[in-house]
């Protein structure tokens, strides 16, 4: 039965002023379902605030194919970390 | 000859006088608003713990595992409530686990078996869009303790006649087979409907006192609210039948003697077992 239902995949935020974090993954006849679903699947010991939902045929996704060309050109390049500063022991939270 | 036995003494008497009517399972008093309070939350958690319990039965056997989640988490939040309706009674576990069938006081809907998923959708429909309408007033009650369970409880159930509602409605409004069985799960929990709108002397006690809600003021909303959901999933409001009552007052079908048979079996055979 729910290999007749789309996959939806499922983001939740924690609390207020974090952002939405990808979950998992329900099956569900539709929109309204995924999220009851969701609800049920993934918030039931109030890990969440809001939930949202979308149709995982919907992700545009990164080819694994070409992740030589995307992602190891930023390999060689350390520079790019902010990794060159002094951060004083008051600042909290970088 | 008879036998001898020692004499009763006048204060002996008296004792027995006022302790008169308790059994291991009667109120803590035997003043009437006592009483009939006790009977109330028997009626409310007896609904709770009932349909809680057969919802369980769902665990592990839903047709998909979202839907087995659903069903059980449905079924957690009729246990707590029952917990804490039975625990303000007397003792909860007690009241759960070592009543026999008549002393139930739950509404023959909630003790239905589950049949298909469409008959336990069907009688979760009927049944949540009740306690959700009975709840949203019974946070108004001139009771403390009811006041404060129901601005809890009604959040929960209000959660519960929507999902009924949504999957009555996707049902209905589904594919040949699906209709079908919502229609059917319908018609079987049909007959049970007027009970949870009877008002019996015990209830009308407590309508009088601003306890209890009067489930009559709500029942045209509530045939209402379920007509809109089966128009918007294709299905007709079933014939209505002869109604079915006495569970309030401890006259049950036979299906509840088999759930409790389950349901107390462990308790009842280790008493002292703990986990």
């Amino acid at each position: 039965m729910s290999g007749d239902w789309p996959l939806w995949e499922v983001f939740v935020r924690s609390k207020g002023g974090l952002s939405h974090r990808h979950f998992g993954s329900v099956h569900a006849p539709d929109a309204e379902l995924a999220l009851r679903h969701a609800r049920d699947t993934y918030t039931r010991r109030m890990e969440g605030v809001s939930i949202w939902v979308v149709l995982s045929a919907e992700i545009i996704a990164s080819d694994p194919e070409q992740a030589g060309e995307l992602f190891e050109p930023a390999a060689d390049k350390i520079y790019r970390h902010p990794t060159f500063y002094e951060i004083p022991d008051e600042v909290k939270h970088i | 000859m008879a036998p001898s036995l020692p004499p009763i003494r006048p204060e002996d008497e008296a004792v027995a006088e006022r302790l008169r009517p308790h059994g291991a399972f009667d109120p803590r008093s035997d003043e009437p608003h006592v009483s009939a309070r006790f009977d109330y939350l028997l009626r409310l958690g007896d609904d709770s713990l009932i349909l809680g319990q057969r919802l369980s039965e769902w665990c592990g056997h839903a047709p998909v595992l979202e839907v087995d989640l659903s069903l059980a988490n449905l079924s957690l939040d009729l246990i707590g409530q029952a917990t804490h309706l039975l625990e303000e009674a007397g003792d909860g576990d007690k009241l759960a686990f070592h009543r026999d069938v008549l002393d139930f006081r739950n509404c023959w809907l909630v003790e239905q078996p589950n049949g298909d998923f469409a008959r336990t959708i069907a009688r979760h429909l009927l049944f949540s869009t009740w306690q959700h309408m009975l709840f949203q007033r019974l946070t108004q009650s001139s009771d403390q303790f009811l006041r404060e369970f129901a601005a809890k409880a009604v959040k929960e159930v209000a959660y519960h006649r929507e999902l009924s509602s949504e999957w009555t409605i996707r049902l209905g409004d589904g594919t040949d087979e699906s209709a079908r069985r919502i229609a059917d799960g319908l018609d079987w929990c049909w007959r049970f409907v007027p009970e949870l709108f009877d008002v019996d002397e015990t209830l009308q006690g407590l309508i009088d006192r601003g306890v209890a809600p009067d489930p009559r003021a709500f029942e045209e909303e509530y045939r209402s609210a379920i007509a809109a959901v089966l128009t918007e999933g294709n299905l007709a409001v079933p014939a209505d039948t002869r109604p079915i009552l006495g569970g309030r007052t401890g006259h049950h079908s036979e299906h509840l003697g088999h759930l409790l048979a389950i349901m107390q079996y462990l308790p009842r055979t280790y008493p002292d077992a703990t986990w």
